[in-house]
Formats: C-alpha cells, sequence, structure tokens
C-alpha cells in the first residue's frame, strides 16, 4: 500500500514540477499582440444583477477583441485581505490592465496600484484615484428617472414602494431622480422607501416588497440586486423595474422594464486605449464619482424593452429616454424644493455632479426622512 | 445500523498511513470530477495544492491566510478538548476586532506600537467578554453554550454594522460604511526583508503565532490547568472525583477562546485593512472550527492544519486566475480534502460494528 501511494506521489510530484516548468516557460515566452486583462468580481456570476452585469461586459470584451485578449477572472472575492492577494496576484501574472468590480475593493486597488505603477487599475464605483487607478461608474440615477415616469403614468393607487439598500449619496440620488421623473407626469404621487440595509437578500427584500403592497403600492421600485421584489409582485398582481440586468425571466407579467448596467463599452474602450498606448484615467474631471461617469447617452445604461404596459406610456418614456440622452431634460433642474419645503436649488440653476454625492435630503415627493 | 467503537490499540503504521490513504482518495475523486467537468486534472491537482508553494511570496501570502485561523483554533482547542462547544469564534473576533478598534480611533495622532500592544489586550477583553455571555449562561442556568454562542455571531455581525454606518463612520467617506483609517501606532507593519522588500502582505502579527503555538503546547501538556481541561473533556466523572472545579473550567476555555479569537480579530484588521468596515471577518471563526479538528486539537497539529486549508484555498483562486475554475469546483474539492482527512483520522481511533437491525 505505502509502496502504490509513494508512487503515486511521485507520478504526481513529476507531473507538477512539468507544469512548473510549462507555466515558467508560458511567462518568459511574452505574449505578442495579446493583452491580458484581469477581473475582481465579488460574487459568481449566476444569471442576474451586479456581477452578472460585469460578467456580460467582459464577454462583450471577449467578443470584440477575441483572441487579443487573455481574460483572467477570479469571482467571490471578499471585500478585505482577500481582495489585496488576489489582485497582487493578477498584476504579478502579467495582466496589464485590472478592472475591480464593487466598491468595497477601493483599498485594496490602491494598495496594489502604488506597488505596480507599470499596470493599469480601474476600480468601479470607487473615489479613491492614482495616477494608474481610475475610477469608472454608471449614472444609474438616470434609469431611475425614467423608472419615476412610467410609475406616474401607470400607478392607480398613487402609492409607489421603493426598496433601498443602504442610505448612502449613491441610492439617496437614485430615489430623488425617481421622485423627479415621477413629479413630471403625475403630482399626486408619492414614493415610500424601505430600506433593505443588503445589496443582496432575497427574503428580505420580498418581505419589503410585500409591505409595500400590503400598505397599498401597486409600481415597485428596487435600489437592491435580486429579483424577489419582481416575483412577489408577479404573484400578487403588482408591476416594478428590473435591476443591473433584465429581469423579465423572472417576472415576465410583472417587470415594465429593467435598467441595464452595460460595462462591456467602457471595458471596451479602456482596454482599446491601452492597446493603443493612449490609457488614461479618464475623459471626466477628477470627481467624485469617477473618471469616466457615463449614463444612457454613453450607452453605460440602456433600458431593457418597454413591457406590461399600453403603448402611449412606453412612447412617452421613449421620449423620457431621448430627452435624457440629448440632454434635452436635466434631471436636476431648479427649482428644487426637499419633502420638508425647503428650497435646494431655485429656478434657473441645476445640481452639478458634486452636488449629486452631497445628497442627503429627499426631494418632494418621497415620503419620510432618511435614517441615520 | 452501525455504531463506532473505540479501537483498544491505535496501529502504528495506521498513523503515517492513514492520512496518505486520504489524501490517495482526495486525489482521485478529485482527479475524477476535473476529468468529469472537462478541466485538465494534472494541472488543477498542480494549481490547488502546490501553487501556493511555487513563489516565495505566494508562501508567504499562506502564512497570512492561516494567521487568524491558527491563532482562533489553539483557543477553540481548550474548548473542544473539555467538551464545550464555542461555535461563536466568529462573533468574539468581531467584538475583539471592534472595542480594539474603537479605542484605537480615539488616538487619531498617535504613532507609537504601544497603542497595538494595548489594543491586543482590548482585543483579548472583547472577545472575552462576548464569550462570558455563554459561560455565565452556561455555567448559572445550563443553558446550551452552543445555541448560546452561535446565536451571538450574528448579534455581534450586526452591532459592528451598526457602529460602522452610525457613530464611527467616517464623515469624509461619502456615506459609504467605513471608519476613519487607524492611526500610525495601531497598524501591524508589513515584514521588510533586506535585499527582497516586502513579501507580499506578510506581517508582524505572524509572530503571535510562532508565541502561542509553544505556549498552548506547554499549557496543555505540562500544567495543571491543561491537564483539567483534558480530564473534563475526557472523562467528566473523574474530573468530579479530582474536586476540579468544571464550572471554572468551563468559564476559563471559553474566556479564553474567546480572548484568542478577539486577538485574531485585532491582528487580521491592524496588519490587513487598517480601518474598520462592516464585514471585518470572512468566516474565520468557522473555518477554525475545522481546524482544530483537523488538527487534532494540538497546537502543532492546528498550525499545519491552518497551512492546509489556507494553502487550498490560495488554490483555489490561482485556479480560477490560470484555469478559470469556478470557486465552486474547487470548494467541492476543498470539501472532499475535509471529509477523507476527518474520516480517516475517525477511522483509526474507532472501528464500525454492524449492529442486526431489530
Amino acid at each position: 500500500m505505502i509502496k502504490f501511494c509513494m508512487r503515486i506521489f511521485s507520478l504526481f510530484a513529476l507531473s507538477a514540477s512539468v507544469f512548473m516548468l510549462l507555466v515558467s516557460s508560458s511567462f518568459a515566452s511574452g505574449h505578442g499582440g495579446t493583452t491580458k486583462v484581469g477581473f475582481v468580481y465579488l460574487t459568481t456570476p449566476g444569471d442576474h444583477g451586479w456581477t452578472y452585469a460585469h460578467e456580460l461586459g467582459k464577454q462583450m470584451v471577449e467578443k470584440r477583441f477575441g483572441k487579443d485578449v487573455k481574460i483572467s477572472v477570479v469571482e467571490n472575492v471578499p471585500e478585505g485581505p482577500d481582495a489585496t492577494r488576489v489582485i497582487r496576484e493578477l498584476a504579478k501574472q502579467g495582466n496589464e490592465i485590472i478592472f475591480t468590480t464593487s466598491f468595497g475593493y477601493m483599498e485594496p486597488t490602491l494598495k496594489v496600484a502604488k506597488e505596480f505603477p507599470n499596470i493599469k487599475f480601474e476600480h468601479i464605483t470607487g473615489y479613491k484615484r492614482s495616477k494608474n487607478l481610475a475610477t469608472g461608474n454608471i449614472r444609474f440615477y438616470e434609469g431611475r428617472y425614467i423608472q419615476g415616469v412610467v410609475a406616474g403614468l401607470m400607478t392607480k393607487t398613487n402609492k409607489i414602494g421603493y426598496i433601498g439598500a443602504y442610505p448612502i449619496a449613491e441610492v439617496i440620488m437614485g430615489i430623488n431622480a425617481f421622485a423627479q421623473g415621477l413629479r413630471s407626469v403625475n403630482k399626486d404621487a408619492t414614493i415610500s422607501v424601505i430600506w433593505a440595509n443588503t445589496w443582496y437578500d432575497p427574503v428580505k427584500e420580498a418581505d419589503a416588497a410585500k409591505v409595500h403592497i400590503a400598505e397599498g403600492a401597486d409600481i415597485l421600485a428596487q435600489h437592491t440586486d435580486s429579483p424577489a421584489m419582481l416575483q412577489i409582485a408577479e404573484k400578487k398582481g403588482a408591476l416594478g423595474f428590473g435591476q443591473s440586468t433584465d429581469m423579465s425571466a423572472f417576472a415576465p407579467k410583472a417587470q415594465l422594464f429593467a435598467s441595464v448596467n452595460n460595462w462591456g463599452p467602457y471595458y471596451i474602450k479602456k482596454i482599446e486605449q491601452l492597446r493603443n498606448k493612449k490609457w488614461s484615467t479618464g475623459d471626466g474631471p477628477d470627481h467624485w464619482a469617477g473618471n469616466v461617469w457615463g449614463g444612457l447617452d454613453a450607452d453605460m445604461l440602456t433600458i431593457s424593452k418597454f413591457q406590461n404596459m399600453p403603448g402611449d406610456v412606453a412612447k412617452k418614456a421613449q421620449k423620457a429616454v431621448n430627452d435624457v440622452k440629448t440632454g434635452k431634460v436635466n434631471i436636476f433642474a431648479g427649482p428644487l424644493v426637499d419633502n420638508t419645503g425647503k428650497e435646494i436649488i431655485p429656478a434657473g440653476k441645476t445640481l452639478d455632479d458634486g452636488a449629486l454625492w452631497g445628497m442627503n435630503y429627499y426631494l418632494k415627493g418621497v415620503n419620510g426622512k432618511i435614517p441615520g | 445500523m452501525f455504531t463506532f467503537v473505540p479501537r483498544d490499540k491505535v496501529s502504528k503504521n495506521w498513523v503515517i498511513v492513514g492520512p496518505l490513504v486520504s489524501i490517495f482518495f482526495t486525489i482521485f475523486f478529485g482527479l475524477l470530477i476535473f476529468t468529469f467537468l472537462g478541466y485538465d486534472p494534472l494541472e488543477t491537482l498542480y494549481q490547488v495544492f502546490m501553487s501556493p508553494f511555487s513563489r516565495i511570496d505566494r508562501i508567504s501570502d499562506i502564512f497570512v491566510k492561516a494567521c487568524p485561523l491558527i491563532i482562533i483554533g489553539c483557543g477553540l482547542m481548550l474548548c473542544f478538548r473539555a467538551n464545550i462547544w464555542n461555535i461563536g469564534a466568529e462573533g468574539q473576533f468581531i467584538m475583539g476586532a471592534l472595542l480594539a478598534g474603537s479605542f484605537a480611533l480615539l488616538f487619531p495622532d498617535v504613532e507609537t506600537k504601544f497603542l497595538l500592544l494595548i489594543m491586543l489586550v482590548i482585543g483579548f477583553i472583547g472577545g472575552a467578554l462576548w464569550a462570558f455571555i455563554p459561560a455565565i449562561l452556561k455555567t448559572k442556568l445550563n443553558v446550551n453554550e452552543i445555541l448560546v454562542s452561535l446565536m451571538l455571531v450574528y448579534v455581534a455581525m450586526l452591532f459592528i454594522d451598526f457602529i460602522v454606518r452610525g457613530p464611527l463612520r467616517d464623515p469624509m467617506s461619502f456615506g459609504f460604511p467605513l471608519t476613519k483609517p487607524y492611526p500610525e501606532g495601531a497598524l501591524i507593519n508589513k515584514i521588510p526583508f533586506p535585499g527582497i522588500g516586502f513579501l507580499g502582505q506578510l506581517h508582524y502579527g505572524i509572530l503571535i503565532i510562532l508565541l502561542l503555538i509553544p505556549l498552548s503546547w506547554i499549557f496543555i501538556n505540562k500544567t495543571l490547568g491543561g491537564f483539567k481541561i483534558t480530564v473534563l473533556g475526557s472523562a467528566p466523572k473523574a474530573s468530579k472525583f479530582a474536586g476540579f472545579k468544571e464550572n471554572s473550567i468551563t468559564t476559563t476555555v471559553l474566556l479564553l477562546s474567546g480572548g484568542l479569537a478577539g486577538v485574531a480579530g485585532v491582528v487580521e484588521v491592524s496588519a490587513n485593512m487598517g480601518q474598520l468596515q462592516p464585514e471585518v471577518s470572512f468566516g474565520y471563526g468557522f473555518t477554525a472550527i475545522i481546524v482544530a479538528f483537523l488538527g487534532r486539537l494540538n497546537p502543532v497539529g492546528i498550525f499545519f492544519a491552518g497551512i492546509t486549508i489556507a494553502t487550498v484555498k490560495l488554490g483555489a483562486d490561482n485556479a480560477q486566475m490560470a484555469m478559470g475554475i469556478p470557486k465552486v469546483v474547487t470548494g467541492l474539492f476543498e470539501g472532499i480534502l475535509l471529509f477523507f482527512l476527518l474520516t480517516g483520522e475517525t477511522l483509526q481511533k474507532y472501528q464500525i460494528k454492524w449492529n442486526k437491525v431489530k
């Protein structure tokens, strides 16, 4: 028995050393035209939500560049020391550009970016940058404005139920954009917010949806990641909007449309820049949201097919999309009044990007107070 | 159906052959699964088992990953030896980190590492206090410590979440749930090696393991306290006849294991994060339970068990990077490894007796 085990082991050790040899030689041979790209995912991509949207973006990169890129993905990386190690490892393995796709990778990415000044890092949704660390983000709130427009036209009870993740500026600006869209077509409707205190928890999200419906809401919106809210809406005959990716498969009769995060064009652009030796941190100013903060017009946010609504509502929604795209509508144009009646800005002024990231108030049309 | 009967004598040969057989089965089933799923089986094995040792900085990463597991594991060893089931090290880890971190944030400008020493003590106290709750409930009211310690994990998780989002949130964090960065004096630095620089994330916290393992070995094997713990666990009646106080032993082991988990929390945050965030532990407290058992409840074993588990975890990441194998697949492999190692150990000590079904 022992002899047999030893044999297996020596075989194993032999093959291991052969592999080490192969691995090291493949490093030495260089990559001649191929660009090595690394991705770090928070979860397994699954078939919906935040990470899946990044996965779709990665697939667009594969399609666009084919054999010219070699992609390494690490999924399920917790936002702590493991992230630092994984990002460093990707850098050591010769990836030339590394996308880290969750807010919590901010410090780890910054740390590793300092150690590898020749490698480009792209952190999604963070606010800390350096010479070789760019940040990218999507104007998610633009999609929520369109949701508000559709909700205002579709609601019969004039009660909108909104599920928020955490009371941070990102989420609050989404609620306020929704309110602006809502009130642009329907001055009587109001929004109630339930905080789930999680980005992803189907049970909590479903519970919040049930509460909203029990309180009379007939349109639901979410800033959380699972399809649970839509599934409840489907069961109870309410309507709602999908998040991050198209969720109509989960709720074919309930989803009005989904705001879809479209990372592909951003990834492709940055990789293209790198390949042409023209990579820079980004085109925008060095503001909070990211060197790149693109929305509907940049195609980084797309709107899925309008469903479960009459043709004229879809038409108005499409018009709102076009108006936001062309800039004809500025979502946060004055006069803006918060929900206590205090004026934020007078008519003729608009909120700039910096002010969006400082939002700590609800605009008119939203019920209640921000916790904390 | 069947029962496990203790073997009269554990065969010396099996002590050596047993683990080898376990590993053989692991590799065999691993190869089978990888082949079945269409991955190159040998390269997968290489990535999972060997690649973490392929570069010196990767080896140092193993120690970084294993560090909290080994510290917690040494504490849990005391509990499990006394047959006290502390399942809540995760919560004690969090409370240690939280209490010490809150203390550190009171002194934003301190640069002396003396602060760190105080934090380690506070972390120990934080973890111990959290473990004191199941201890007092167990000794006074005979409440099951498994349930209490486990449920307190969730209390601790929610508590740190609340603290980091509320009272201790950094006003400059744009509303994101992060505290201010720790002052310099609260950070555990990376170890510089002359001529090489830093090796990955290798930090001075590792020294705690080097201290802890001999100390806990001596405690368990050479002191009366350690002896009492072992006797209470393996022969409670004998312990009673000898006049050992069960309640005080129970309380002591819970305080010690909670305290060590708290220390692990301080080390992990001070070395690798440098600030508090809603999640500071990533299941270390639970994984350490496996480490303690895999290490056969002795400090040297726990050291190697911690290294083994850390290796496989890092190997899983490497396999993803090199071959695109999803973590669920390598997780499956990890499960097979643990299954065979623990089965092997159990069958060494026990034999299976089949009973006739009545």
